[in-house]
């Protein structure tokens, strides 16, 4: 089995946020949304998630709510603030005008 | 913004940590439960799920800590480092005591003299609006700063337009009737809107109202805030009772705040009003009154000169007789007040300072010398990954250790020290200084210290850091490493050295100069022998010695009383002591000279007829009057040298007459005798000429008894004050002293003294501190270069080339400090001169002396490293390495 690549440095928050778009999840649900979204491709260190999240409630970006899931078990959910989907969409077109510019550079050469 | 927003909320946090582990913890128990779930639905055993979940998952203790980390604040590393820097200097403790004590005395020395510094220069006067205060005085060819005539005071009072308030008063004495017999209570008479100008509100009753001051008002009187506590117990119902002042009743109308405080006057128990009804303010040419004034709103100090001078100009045509070369002062209050010890004060700062200065070099030193011999501890800990940054942090909070353990000792010792410092001034001098009441660590004090704390911590967590680049980490590693670094320190530590010599000479020279002025000060020529001489001030109520027979008569029976007394020699009277102040002036005119309404300007004292023989002061021509010279015989006068000299040059003075301006034929004296200068003012003013005039021709309600003893003259004190007491119980009796003991406690004397003996602890704590620096260095050298001086002398060098050795690199080093200090010392000597007295900056003895003494210390530190490296055995060395 090839060893999966590393998650580029800097994107897991992005990912992060990015799966918080859609509706509140807790850390489990956010680690699988990545893995079934990228269709298996992008598996975070599952436990790396938390040290991320307590950063980005620190931000401000996302804020975090026990509640009950349906299997009635208490699990902290993560939804994303205002100025998180303001974050988001800044990340998201720096990401994608980096991934461009690298790819003229690759294309050039 | 945000980063407030961030900062709240992770203390937020960090309040609730305990909740936000659990949750975090349950949060991570959770994800693992679901994983291992999935797993299991995909057909692993409940163990083998648990297993994979976990591997997973990742460490759990270690992620939970880096999500601490993310909110944490760097607390638990900076504790961490804290912990580390107190065990590094525990581990160390000869280090660690010489480092904070060195930089305890620095700061204790420092805060102290700023907390002086705060409490006269830099606290605000307790009045409204103080920097509008000004002082209003006249201003004369002799004195700058005189005191006003009453008739001149309403001329400026009315015509002035600068200050929206012009107010006077004049210090007087009173006799108290106490249940205790009579005590003399020092006054001051204010004109009615004096505390209205100050903009200060008596804290019982009322204050003077406008009007109040005018001849023939009732006599009131308002307490100060110590007198009402002392004197009738702080009773509410003080207010409408009577004093007895000087066998006159006033009616108390109010008691002033306790703070309040007057520092021209000193101490001032009773304040009354100031009616223009004595004798004295009924004259023109009589002056004892001093101003103080408001300024109108935007109106400055210069132009409010301007605006008086031109109005005694005016009075000097109005009234030539008068007013003639009586122009006026204006100085902003605070001035008036501490203008006498602001320069000293900042002298004595600028000595704590360079104290603290060479303080600071040297404790800096000592780290660097000690991060020297952990050249390898630190590069195993650069080995062991510990990054740049975190070794800087490390140096850092050991730096910041010592300050904070020297610097709460220092600021507990000043505290202590201004204390101790408070209780060696002369109380006479303290009620002076009443700003000194608010002495203390107060938060201004506490600033400074801490602004000078965290300065050192800069300085001390930097030092070492600028040199842990210069660190090779593969030659710290290396046994016996003795690179670049070491010469790179010695060259480093020896250039602190010469700054710690350089500081020790201008303060041992600024020392030696003020000693040196302080001696010359005591040794001045005095005109008179001061010891066994006894002394004290006599007052007795105007309305009882109403005649001058009257007072001739109690004079006479005080001299009679005390000469009578065993043991003493001989007893005088003055209306002014010596050793007390130029100023109680007369304007003469001589008679058959040329005169155009000059003054000529001299210190008047009315003498009894003992008094010189008393002081012992030397007849230079002619003769002393004697008792019988009283109003009845023909007015004579007896001048000093410097009268003889100014006003006869060339002559012989005796049988020459003089009067007043006018001269008068009632004011007309002839001259009988010459005597030598007897010092009537400061012990460093100028000599005065002087006229004596015998008491009993003008006799006072006030004088002062000089006693000469044949046995210790502070063994009669008590006796004489009972003697004169047994005349007449209503006598108030002050200031008894001998002296010696005046002279000593003189303002002059103490500021001298005080400052001398300051400076001199600075000095010899500095040199202390340079030597031990220099020793330091020079050791440091002898431990490096030991291999070096092995080999030479295994190749036959003699002991004495040893010595040449090493005594030559301190030589050197002693020799720049020296020669650069000596430079910076003349010019603070000479930026100080003021202080100085019968002494020039660049005084060479003193000079000298400072650099015989550096010489001699620095040689005596650089023998005994010298002496270790010409005792070392070369076979011993060489087989160490």
């Amino acid at each position: 089995m090839p060893k999966k690549p590393e998650l580029m440095p800097g994107t897991l928050d992005m990912l992060i946020l990015k799966t918080l778009t859609r509706h509140p999840q807790h850390g489990y649900g956010i680690a699988l949304a990545i893995k079934r979204l990228s269709d298996d491709f992008l598996t975070v260190e599952e436990g790396s998630l938390y040290p991320a999240l307590q950063r980005l409630l620190l931000q401000g970006w996302v804020k975090a709510e026990w509640k009950m899931t349906e299997t009635n078990r208490r699990a902290r959910y993560y939804s994303l603030t205002a100025a998180g989907r303001k974050q988001f969409g800044l990340e998201l077109s720096q990401f994608e005008k980096m991934i461009a510019a690298i790819g003229r550079v690759l294309e050039g050469a | 913004m945000d980063g407030l927003r961030r900062l709240l909320r992770r203390l937020g946090i960090l309040l609730r940590r305990e909740r936000f582990e659990d949750e975090l913890k349950e949060e991570m128990d959770f994800h693992r439960e679901q994983k291992a779930k999935e797993l299991q639905a995909e057909g692993l055993t409940d163990a083998e799920a648990r297993h994979a979940a976990r591997r997973e998952f990742g460490n759990p203790l270690h992620l939970r800590e880096r999500s601490q980390d993310v909110i944490a604040m760097g607390f638990e590393t900076t504790l961490q480092d804290f912990r580390f820097a107190i065990r590094q200097l525990r581990k160390n403790p000869g280090f660690a005591a010489t480092a904070v004590l060195i930089f305890t005395l620095g700061i204790c020395a420092s805060v102290s003299i700023f907390g002086f510094v705060d409490a006269a220069l830099i606290k605000p006067l307790p009045y409204q609006d103080p920097s509008r205060l000004v002082g209003v005085y006249e201003n004369s060819t002799r004195i700058p700063r005189s005191n006003l005539s009453y008739l001149d005071y309403l001329d400026w009072k009315k015509r002035n337009r600068v200050f929206s308030s012009l107010e006077v008063w004049s210090g007087t004495g009173y006799l108290l009737k106490t249940s205790d017999g009579v005590q003399p209570a020092p006054s001051v008479r204010v004109s009615a809107g004096f505390f209205r100008t100050l903009g200060v509100n008596p804290v019982v009753g009322r204050d003077f109202e406008p009007g109040e001051d005018l001849p023939g008002t009732a006599k009131v009187a308002i307490l100060s805030y110590a007198t009402w506590q002392k004197w009738l117990g702080g009773r509410e119902d003080v207010i409408g009772q009577t004093a007895m002042l000087s066998n006159v009743s006033y009616k108390i109308i109010g008691v002033l705040p306790r703070e309040f405080h007057f520092a021209l006057r000193g101490s001032a128990d009773f304040w009354t009003v100031l009616d223009g009804s004595n004798s004295c303010e009924k004259r023109r040419s009589c002056h004892n009154l001093f101003g103080v004034a408001r300024l109108k709103d935007g109106v400055p100090v210069e132009m409010a000169l301007a605006e008086m001078q031109s109005i005694a100009r005016q009075l000097e045509t109005e009234y030539p007789g008068s007013n003639r070369d009586q122009s006026a002062a204006v100085v902003p209050l605070s001035e008036a007040i501490v203008g006498n010890i602001r320069p000293i004060l900042l002298v004595l700062l600028s000595g704590a300072g360079l104290l603290l200065l060479i303080a600071c070099v040297n404790v800096t030193s000592l780290l660097l010398a000690r991060s020297e011999s952990r050249k390898r501890e630190i590069a195993v800990r650069g080995a062991l990954g510990a990054s740049f940054v975190r070794l800087a942090r490390q140096f850092a909070t050991e730096g910041l250790v010592l300050v904070v353990a020297g610097g709460a000792l220092g600021v507990i010792a000043a505290g202590w020290l201004m204390g101790l410092l408070t209780k060696l001034v002369p109380a006479q001098m303290l009620a002076g200084m009443p700003y000194l009441n608010g002495l203390g660590l107060n938060f201004r004090v506490l600033a400074f210290a801490c602004g000078v704390a965290v300065l050192a911590a800069v300085l001390f967590g930097i030092a070492p850091i600028l040199r842990a680049p210069m660190l090779d980490m593969h030659n710290g590693l290396a046994e016996g490493g003795r690179g670049s670094a070491g010469r790179m320190w010695r060259r480093f530590g020896a250039n602190l050295v010469v700054v710690e010599l350089a500081i020790a000479v201008v303060l041992l020279v600024g020392a030696g100069l003020l000693g040196k002025s302080f001696y010359r000060l005591l040794h001045v020529d005095l005109g008179f022998q001061p010891d066994h001489l006894a002394t004290l001030g006599v007052a007795v109520p105007d309305v009882t010695y109403k005649s001058d027979g009257q007072r001739v008569a109690l004079a006479r029976q005080v001299v009679n009383r005390v000469a009578n007394l065993p043991g003493v020699k001989s007893v005088g009277l003055t209306t002014l002591m010596p050793v007390s102040y130029n100023g109680n002036t007369d304007w003469i005119r001589i008679v058959g000279k040329p005169f155009h309404g000059e003054h000529y300007e001299v210190n008047e004292r009315d003498v009894s007829s003992d008094y010189f023989t008393a002081l012992q002061a030397k007849l230079v021509r002619g003769r002393f009057f004697d008792d019988s010279q009283d109003a009845s015989k023909p007015r004579v006068a007896v001048i000093n040298e410097a009268l003889a000299r100014q006003y006869f040059p060339g002559e012989d003075p005796i049988g020459k007459k003089f009067g007043d301006g006018g001269l008068t034929p009632s004011s007309l004296r002839e001259i009988i005798g010459v005597v030598d200068d007897i010092r009537e003012g400061s012990l460093d003013s100028r000599i005065w000429p002087a006229e004596y005039l015998p008491f009993n021709q003008s006799p006072d309600t006030f004088f002062a008894v000089v006693v000469r003893t044949s046995q210790a003259e502070q063994s009669v004190l008590p006796t004489l004050s009972r003697v004169i007491r047994e005349i007449d119980p209503s006598i108030g009796i002050a200031s008894e002293e001998t002296m010696n003991g005046r002279i000593d406690s003189s303002q002059t004397a103490y500021l001298h003294r005080s400052s001398a003996w300051l400076v001199g602890g600075f000095a010899a704590l500095a040199l202390l501190l340079g030597v031990v620096g220099l020793y330091g260095v020079i050791s440091y050298a002898v431990s490096q270069r030991s291999r070096e001086i092995g080999i030479r002398m295994a190749l036959g060098a003699p002991c004495g080339a040893v010595y040449r050795l090493i005594l030559k690199e301190a030589g050197w080093l002693t020799a720049v400090g020296m020669a650069s200090g000596l430079v910076c010392a003349v010019i603070a000597a000479t930026l100080m001169h003021k202080l100085l007295f019968d002494v020039e900056s660049w005084d060479v003895p003193t000079l000298c002396g400072v650099a015989l003494v550096l010489g001699l210390c620095a040689l005596c530190a650089a023998f005994v490293p010298a002496r270790r490296a010409a005792s070392l055995d070369p076979a011993e060395v060489l087989r160490a390495e």
